[in-house]
């Protein structure tokens, strides 16, 4: 038994850490509420015809006024919020993911082949990477996305918009996954195992994800979760400034740029809701973040 | 020593060429200069003279050439969008942008430091655990709700700061300072903590790490075990040695600060760099965006060099060869 | 006089409070040295560090009697404790590269302890540390004071981390270790002077260590621990030269003598870790002897590395790690490669392998070329000829691949055997050949220690139906009764299947054990090469003389009756 819990000692550590329980709990119903968002949800918050500007601006069901069809209140144009809130986180997580997915695949790559290759590879793969540094993540995103508009004609701009944003966050993120990569990649190609297999004549392909791939996974996933947060963070961001997506397919960003409308007025939540969720999902996220890092970096404890 | 900071040298330059030739790319690809330039009356055959008088006929690398040089120069070309001198739009808008940079990375490394040395030296303590849970909190909320939950609390429901612009300023031989006027703290109060919340969970996590790191060393162990004092271990020793990874992150990051006061300007109308490359984003206003790129990359390289000196100055391994 | 009673340290971990040590006796009279000695995992460390007080953070004291003098240790509040580290018991670490705060000279290190426990002026303190480091062999102690510990050379940085643990005059010094990061030279003059200041100042001394031969050579008294528990005690004569308990009996047995050669170590679980004969893999190996015995020849082998870089118009400095390198090894013997750190050993082995490219020089792998690593395709059939068994078991094996697939590998990639099924059966068989059970196939390498994956590490090169290994510091990592084991395996194997070995090790001891012939190596030249016996008995160059003078042995007189052979 104890031989077992040694063995998954992540596992462990799990069941023993409130805070990774209900953080992976929130997470978790979230996604499960983005991905079922059109069967779950009351209305469809793209669909003129599914809400009506008669039930705008009612209050949450704990306030006077409120209508228990709609839990927590409408927006100015009748829209449930509870729906867009699911259609919003839907997007976010869309869009965090695949361009998360991008800039593993990328940055992993590169990586791991610099870490490999040594010299000049991994000269070069770092210089690109320090200008990357030089221009930060919300500037990458910002500038293709200037790019998209000066290059596109109008029309696609709208159809590619979640496209070009995915694109921008994801060359924003790369960096973050080649030096990790390509550190851990050093550590392993002192490793006597590594020295083997090339001894031995393995190509460097089978070298470099047979061998030490499965070795530098801890330290990736760590990354890749605190950075499917910043990614969250990313797009909300530039829906915020009005850059990402348009009011009529809401992100969460998006929601809450809307919800800014009403900070003066009395409609607190337009606003401040889908602050909340937004802050509880990306908090959530974080949280499983920090416990992975403690789990694979077991010092830090 | 001397090899080591040229060496860095070098490698500045390179990213400065290779961050001016991404503004150039900009400057020449993205749309063409010369209808931006010119309304929808001017004749083809106009267009054609001032798309030679401008060089844009030459080869690709002596237009390269041409935009360095001018921007060596301090020529920065002219707005689509205002029709002035870049330069000019960019240089007005600067000092706002570097006193709000300044005053919130020092918000961030006067509070950060001392946290992060408090809960690495007392890991398992409630106030710590407090603390990191803030700080996890802290950098899960995006800046801009930041901005907006200052500006409803003090600004709309308690009213005691201003929640937009730059209150009162001082002209100092053309630098628009508000550090001088006591309206000026106020109006820089808000938008400074909302940029710097998020660098300061950022320093306070990593001197808690490095420290805790170093704590743990062969060297602080053996202090330890000669008696040496308490206070002189904890900040003479450790937090020393703790100081070498702190700085190189902290160059790192003020990339970051100045990216993110785009944000931080958005949200409370602050005049600098960073609202003029929304504005211009929005217009597609190419030469302005180029150069603040330009701008934005120098201010980083300058930054991390004087980082690539501190090293110099702290650690005596670089300092001094080994003489064995 | 440090006494300690009846000590128990436990570890509280979610499985419950762990014992790591417990019924410690022990008791060390001024200028005495006393040593404690045992393998890994024997708790040595731990009664060390409960004496001074630095448990590793959940570990407690929880049970017996611990003073010095007078005080008890264990009544002390954590500031009287500190106050007593230092003035009263010092301590030095294993590491001197480590052990000294990098960004402080060493003078204000050492004023800085002065001045802690004793009320006196900056200057006197100076004064006082600059006698001190005259008197423990710094020369120019008044200049050399200001520089900082990267300035200092290996063995120089253990005579200041020395000289900062006596500053205070303590009476009890805790030595963990501390010439095992050391090169024999110098850890002879270290321990010269550990000697020197127990006579000299009557400090008492815990000197823990794994090395049997520093023992012998400064302790007066020892104490063996294993597993947390103390097994024997006394004199060291006494202990070392005629042990009464069956542990230390088999320890003793365990240790090689540096002054002649035996058969086999005599080794407790003989019959179960033993080789197996007469299995699958056996026959396997031996039907697949298509080749005769293969020598290796090197000539002029030259190794050079880029320097490290220091100005912008001076082409850096070659640091030449291997020098006109002559080396034959006939086939099917086994030649011993010796050599401190730094020498180029295993810069030599990297070069037959082929994973550094020599500058110069021609290797012969029996009657065949052997290309240079550039020039050498990933086909080659040297890649499958030539095996290597590492240094560190931890690090050889892939941690994430199951102990089945490692040894599979060789099978499948030299297109050995293809059916899968087969190749796990013969990697099973090969498992107890190496006196492993086979359902070792199934677990991964964690779950096995450090000698059983070193057994797993040698199937893996016989999987490659190997003609050649190269064996780099294959016991240097492992405890002294598991080095004897693995000795004894590679001796059976290569009398087995006729194999050629370069067997590579700092150990002199090890490698007059081991190799038909020796070569001597030093800062990438060969010194000196012949046959073991005569190299061992009548060395011919300096540095051979001067390195078999200095390694610390055991008198003759108090080893025991092994095998001789």
């Amino acid at each position: 038994m104890i031989a077992f819990l040694k063995r998954y000692e992540g596992l462990w550590l799990f069941v023993h850490s409130p805070a990774a329980m209900v953080a992976a709990l929130v997470a978790v119903l979230i996604m499960i509420g983005a991905v079922f968002a059109p069967w779950i949800a009351l209305v469809n918050p793209y669909d003129l015809s599914s809400f009506s500007l008669f039930d705008g601006l009612l209050p949450p069901v704990w306030q006077d006024g409120a209508n228990p069809k709609y839990l927590l209140g409408t927006d100015d144009q009748g829209r449930d919020m509870i729906s867009s809130i699911l259609y919003g986180a839907r997007l976010s997580l869309v869009i965090g993911i695949a361009a998360l997915t991008i800039a593993a695949v990328l940055g992993v790559g590169l990586g791991l082949a610099a870490g490999y290759y040594g010299g000049r590879f991994d000269a070069i793969v770092m210089r690109i990477a320090d200008v990357q540094l030089a221009l930060p993540a919300i500037l990458t995103a910002l500038l293709i996305d200037g790019i998209a508009r000066g290059i596109l004609p109008a029309a696609m701009q709208q159809d590619l918009r979640v496209a070009v944003l995915t694109l921008a966050i994801a060359l924003s993120l790369w960096v973050n996954f080649a030096r990790t990569a390509r550190a851990s990649t050093f550590v392993q190609m002192n490793k006597e195992y590594v020295q083997a297999a090339i001894m031995m004549g393995q190509r460097p392909s089978r070298v470099m994800f047979v061998h030490i791939l499965p070795n530098i996974l801890g330290p990736l996933l760590v990354i890749m979760t605190v950075d499917l947060a910043s990614a969250i963070l990313l797009e909300a961001t530039l829906s915020f400034l009005g850059i990402g997506l348009p009011a009529d397919s809401p992100s969460l960003g998006t929601l809450i740029r809307i919800g800014m409308q009403f900070l003066l007025s009395g409609e607190w939540w337009i606003l401040w809701i889908p602050t909340l969720f937004l802050v509880a999902l990306v908090v959530s996220i974080n949280i499983l973040g920090d416990f992975l890092r403690d789990v694979f970096n077991p010092r830090l404890r | 020593m001397v090899y080591f900071i040229l060496k860095r040298l070098v490698q500045s330059v390179f990213v400065m060429l290779a961050v001016a030739f991404l503004a150039f790319s900009l400057f020449r690809f993205v749309g063409d200069p010369i209808t931006q330039m010119t309304g929808v009356e001017t004749s083809v055959a106009d267009q054609e003279r001032l798309r030679e008088e401008l060089g844009l006929n030459d080869p690709f690398i002596l237009q390269f050439g041409r935009f360095t040089s001018d921007m060596l120069q301090g020529d920065f070309g002219f707005s689509y969008r205002t029709r002035q001198p870049v330069a000019e739009m960019i240089a007005d808008r600067i000092p706002a942008t570097l006193e709000l940079g300044v005053v919130a990375l020092l918000i961030s490394l006067l509070v950060g430091i001392p946290a992060g040395v408090y809960t690495a030296l007392r890991p398992r303590g409630i106030a710590t655990q407090a603390i990191l849970m803030t700080t996890l909190v802290g950098v899960s909320i995006p800046t801009f709700v930041i901005g907006i939950m200052l500006i409803f609390v003090f600004g709309v429901q308690l009213g005691w700061l201003p929640t937009f612009g730059r209150g009162g300023t001082v002209q100092i031989g053309g630098w628009e300072s508000s550090l001088f006027t006591l309206e000026g703290w106020r109006a820089l109060l808000l938008p400074a903590i909302t940029l710097g919340v998020y660098q300061l969970t950022l320093t306070m996590r990593l001197v808690r790490a490095e420290m805790m790191e170093v704590m743990r060393s062969d060297y602080i162990r053996f202090a330890m075990a000669r008696g040496v004092p308490m206070r002189k271990l904890h900040y003479r020793h450790a937090l020393a040695n703790t100081m070498v990874p702190v700085i190189t992150i902290i160059g790192l990051q003020f990339g970051g600060v100045i990216a993110f006061s785009i944000v931080t300007e958005s949200v409370f109308q602050w005049p600098g760099m960073g609202l003029l490359f929304l504005e211009s984003i929005r217009f597609v206003d190419i030469p302005v965006m180029g150069v603040y790129l330009v701008v934005i990359a120098f201010f980083f390289v300058l930054v991390n060099l004087i980082v690539d000196m501190l090293y110099v100055a702290i650690d005596p391994r670089l300092r001094i060869r080994d003489v064995q | 006089m440090l006494t300690i009673k009846d000590l128990a340290v436990k570890f509280p971990s979610r499985f419950g409070d762990v014992t790591a040590i417990a019924d410690v006796d022990m008791t060390i009279k001024p200028g005495e040295i006393h040593g404690l000695v045992g393998e890994s995992g024997a708790g040595k460390s731990t009664v060390g560090a409960a004496v001074i007080g630095l448990l590793a953070a959940p570990g407690y004291v929880a049970n017996g009697k611990l003073s010095l003098g007078d005080t008890d240790l264990r009544k002390l509040t954590p500031e009287q404790a500190h106050e007593i580290r230092g003035d009263r018991i010092s301590m030095i670490f294993q590491d001197p590269q480590t052990s000294l705060n990098p960004l402080m000279t060493i003078e204000d290190q050492l004023i800085e302890t002065i001045q802690a426990h004793s009320d006196v002026s900056e200057t006197a303190a100076r004064t006082r540390a600059v006698d001190l480091l005259e008197e423990i062999g710094i020369k120019n102690a008044a200049e050399r004071i200001k520089a900082y510990p990267h300035q200092f050379s290996g063995g120089m940085r253990q005579r200041v981390v020395i000289a900062l643990a006596i500053c205070t005059d303590p009476e009890l010094i805790i030595a963990d270790e501390p010439t095992t990061a050391l090169d024999v030279a110098v850890q002879s003059q270290v321990l010269d002077l550990i000697r020197r200041l127990a006579r000299d100042r009557q400090i008492a001394f815990m000197l823990i260590t794994h090395d049997i031969g520093v023992i012998a050579q400064i302790a007066d008294r020892v104490t063996v621990m294993r597993n947390g528990r103390v097994m024997e005690t006394g004199e060291t004569p006494q202990v070392l030269g005629a042990p009464t308990h069956p542990y230390t009996q088999a320890l003793m047995d365990a240790v090689p003598p540096l002054d002649h050669r035996i058969a086999r170590f005599r080794v407790p679980e003989e019959d179960t870790a033993g080789v197996v004969t007469g299995n699958a893999a056996e026959k396997w190996l031996l039907e697949g002897q298509q080749y005769a015995l293969t020598g290796l020849t090197l000539q002029d082998i030259c190794v050079r590395f880029a320097g490290p870089r220091t100005s912008l118009f001076r082409k850096p400095e070659p640091y030449v790690a291997l020098k006109d390198v002559n080396l034959e090894v006939r086939p099917g013997s086994i030649m011993g490669l010796v050599g401190e750190s730094g020498s180029g050993k295993s810069t030599l082995a990297k070069a037959i392998t082929g994973l550094i490219t020599p500058s110069s020089g021609t290797m012969h792998l029996g009657d065949d070329i052997l290309p240079d690593g550039k020039a050498r395709s990933r086909h080659h059939p040297s890649r499958q000829l030539v095996q290597m068994v590492f240094q560190d078991p931890y690090s050889s094996l892939n941690s994430r691949h199951r102990i089945g697939a490692i040894l599979t590998e060789p099978l499948w990639f030299y297109g050995f055997v293809q059916d899968a099924k087969e190749r796990e059966r013969l990697a099973a068989a090969m498992l107890e050949l190496v006196g492993m059970a086979p359902d070792a196939v199934d677990k991964y390498p964690h779950q096995f220690s450090g000698g059983q994956r070193q057994r797993i590490a040698v199937a893996r090169a016989l999987l490659a139906r190997p003609r050649f290994l190269i064996c780099d510091e294959p016991t240097s990592a492992l405890d002294v009764s598991i080095q004897a084991e693995i000795l004894n395996l590679l001796k059976d194997l290569q009398a087995m299947f006729g194999l050629t070995i370069l067997f590579i090790s700092h150990n002199l001891a090890v490698v007059r054990q081991m190799a038909d012939d020796t070569a001597v190596l030093r800062n990438g030249v060969i010194e000196e090469m012949s046959a073991t016996e005569d190299l061992f008995a009548r060395p011919k160059a300096d540095y051979t003389q001067k390195l078999l003078a200095l390694t610390p042995v055991m008198p003759r007189e108090w080893q025991s009756e092994a095998v001789t052979g």
